[in-house]
């Protein structure tokens, strides 16, 4: 039986200086590299399959199989590009990640490298995270100088260099196809689809875009096996993951579990939801994906159980929300920043977005009627699906979901001329014992 | 004012670092933020002229993105997180003190020239809400209080230090640290703060660990077939990038 916690990727957290190269090393770090250069390449593709590790940036895709289409026959050069733009809201396990290890995630772009044949990596970090950003280019020069980076690592043969590349705020560019234009210097965009950047990414040519803590696992699972990581998880979603819990809980922070753990043993973890009060709605893995209630604190989270409770794994990120929470509110809140990240390429998403808003805004002063409620779901029906990327989709999510579970709410805001709620009662700073 | 010649050597620095030198454009408007406090028609012209765009085209870009600004930016850019979850937990009420304390709006700056205020959103610290950032430094757990006391400090020049992190540096410090040209702060503040290592620390108590290595578990049952894999993948975004197994030649269907 494997424990409730199983620190990986956290183990190193609490390391005196853990983000340097002799704390990293002291723990048998870049080992995992020797052995990958003792690998062929496909070999290396070959056991990140049979591990079972999916994308953990949120859409759950095998990250072996991503690998393996990179066309090898393709005389362009091969591409590594790191997915650090976390801004998902809730979302907050590789920046905590790269900045207290970033050695762990440097590694593992060696060896993600080294498998599907690429001589240049990217590190695509968002730009509103500086001392990350310094972390993160101090551990890639550390590893130039100990001949971790560069011509001929380790007596390999294998040459790599990586860049670390601030971004300059922009949601979107979490949308690997947006971030590849960032990462040409232009406005970010996401592209159409196919081609595909295995096939035609980076300057057209074959690119692999990972999240950060997928690229960061890989070291752990060439070092300890493909099985030991498979031996962990449910049966399609396999292995570790970090689960971030936020909001109403008393110990709020990073829980790395196998997948498949459920929220009533998280929240038990942490403390339980803050005196006094009760859970009311949650999300499972960033705003982008359907609120649940109570009534889903023993869904399992893995990619198929929470996407079978109607709603999706995402990134782990559990924001918790307690009965002094209004949630036209947060919904509201939420939209505005969709609408703010559009990117404006395509029209549902771009007006939608907008419209979303101002019918959301009157309703949360109390404006309106009970038919705006089928407007905005009608809204979201024009929306979802009609767009080049998924933030269009993302942003239907609290809508639809909120309406779903909370639609005697909405009306209360109608009938009472406003919000009912005080929101200082939400606060962290509230007096003891307020009420909404 | 056009840039100096130094600046200059540097934007080609930034350029020279990827195969395509259009690649450095933003970090090297950065570079341009550090050294004229925001994006200057100098900075764009210079931009675009090393890298053979137009201005039109690095204008474009600039304002794209949210962190390049073309009014002056104060010493401190102080960002307050009012999305969703930092607005629940009180970033609403930090972030209405602020404006009152300071008599400004958003994206405003102050007369004396020290403090940019402005709403952010998400910064991927949510288990520290509410969240504030100094010039892009982590300023975790925050209160009205606490915030104005942060923001009283660097009015009078004493120093403020992140909650995870170095001592904050001036804005334009900052903005060269995002151009590629890292400080010498890396090693100051902590591995990770508290909440970062709450489950680390229970796990530690409990004797919780991950398996030993190769322990048996067979191998992964996840998907071998692109059907498979479109069965599981939970998000169309997985789903569209599925087909890419069909599309692999990058031929139209």
């Amino acid at each position: 039986m494997t424990d409730v916690l199983t620190p990986v990727l956290t183990d190193n957290w609490d390391a005196e200086r853990s983000w340097t190269l002799a704390s990293y090393e002291s723990r048998g770090g870049y080992a995992a590299l020797d052995k990958a250069f003792g690998m062929a390449p496909d070999a290396i593709i070959d056991a990140v399959k049979e591990s079972g590790l999916r994308g953990r940036g949120g859409a759950g895709f095998p990250t072996g199989m991503k690998w393996g289409f990179i066309p090898q026959d393709n005389p362009k050069p091969k591409y590594l590009v790191v997915n650090a733009d976390e801004s998902e809201p809730g979302t907050c396990k590789d920046i905590p990640l790269m900045m207290a290890s970033p050695h762990t995630l440097v590694e593992g772009v060696i060896i993600s490298s080294y498998a599907i044949r690429a001589t240049k990596a990217f590190i695509y970090i968002r730009g509103e995270v500086l001392h990350v950003i310094r972390r993160v280019q101090r551990a890639v020069q550390e590893a130039y100088l100990a001949g971790h980076l560069g011509t001929n690592i380790h007596g390999s043969g294998y040459d790599l260099d990586i860049v670390v590349h601030a971004g300059a705020g922009a949601y979107i560019c979490g949308e690997e196809t947006a971030l590849l234009e960032g990462l040409e210097g232009r406005r970010g965009q996401p592209r159409l689809r196919p081609p595909f950047p295995a096939v035609a990414g980076l300057y057209a040519s074959p690119t692999v875009i990972n999240n950060v803590e997928s690229i960061a696992s890989v070291p752990s699972i060439i070092a300890n096996g493909h099985s030991w990581f498979a031996s962990m998880g449910t049966e399609k979603s396999k292995g570790v993951g970090i689960f971030s819990l936020s909001g109403h809980v008393k110990r709020p922070g990073q829980y790395e579990a196998p997948l498949g753990i459920t929220l009533r043993t998280l929240i038990d973890l942490a403390g339980g939801i803050r005196e006094g009060h009760e859970l009311k709605f949650w999300t499972p893995g960033g705003s982008s994906t359907p609120l649940l209630t109570a009534e889903h604190l023993d869904v399992p989270l893995d990619f198929e159980g929470v996407g079978a409770a109607g709603s999706m794994l995402g990134t782990r990120a559990l924001q918790i929300f307690d009965d002094t929470t209004c949630v036209v509110r947060a919904t509201l809140r939420w939209t505005e920043f969709y609408k703010h990240e559009s990117c404006g390429k395509c029209t549902p998403c771009r007006e939608g977005t907008w419209w979303l808003v101002q019918v959301l805004a009157a309703l949360e002063k109390g404006q309106g009627t009970e038919a705006d409620l089928d407007l905005l779901l009608d809204q979201c029906d024009n929306i979802l699906g009609r767009s080049f990327c998924a933030l269009a989709d993302g942003a239907v999510s609290p809508v639809a979901s909120s309406i779903q579970f909370f639609r005697d709410e909405y009306v209360a805001h109608l009938t009472h001329g406003g919000c009912p709620f005080d929101p200082a009662a939400a606060t962290v700073f509230a007096p003891a014992g307020a009420t909404a | 004012m056009t840039l100096s010649t130094e600046t200059y050597g540097e934007l080609q620095e930034i350029a020279a670092r990827y195969p395509e030198p259009r690649s450095g454009l933003l970090p090297m408007l950065h570079l341009v933020q550090s050294v004229e406090g925001r994006i200057t028609p100098e900075g764009i012209e210079a931009c675009a002229e090393l890298l053979g765009i137009t201005a039109a085209e690095v204008s474009g870009v600039a304002t794209f993105y949210t962190m390049y600004k073309r009014r002056p930016v104060g010493d401190y850019h102080v960002g307050v997180c009012t999305n969703t979850l930092c607005a629940v937990m009180g970033g609403d009420a930090i972030f209405e003190r602020l404006k009152d304390h300071l008599g400004v709006g958003n994206d405003e700056t102050t007369e004396d020239g020290k403090i940019t205020l402005e709403h952010v959103e998400c910064n991927a610290a949510c288990d520290y809400a509410p969240v504030m950032m100094v010039n892009w430094e982590f300023m975790d757990n925050m209160t009205p209080e606490t915030a104005m006391q942060i923001i009283d400090d660097l009015r009078t020049g004493k120093e403020v230090r992140s909650t995870r992190g170095p001592r904050v540096v001036t804005w334009r410090e900052a903005e060269r640290v995002l151009a590629g040209f890292p400080d010498d702060l890396a090693d100051e503040g902590p591995s990770a703060g508290p909440a970062s290592l709450v489950g680390l620390g229970i796990a530690r108590e409990r004797g919780w660990t991950a398996p030993a290595s190769e322990q048996s578990g067979g191998s992964g049952r996840t998907a071998d077939t692109k059907e498979e894999a479109v069965e599981q993948a939970d998000t169309s975004r997985a789903e569209s990038e599925t087909k890419q197994v069909d599309d692999g030649t990058g031929s139209d269907k």
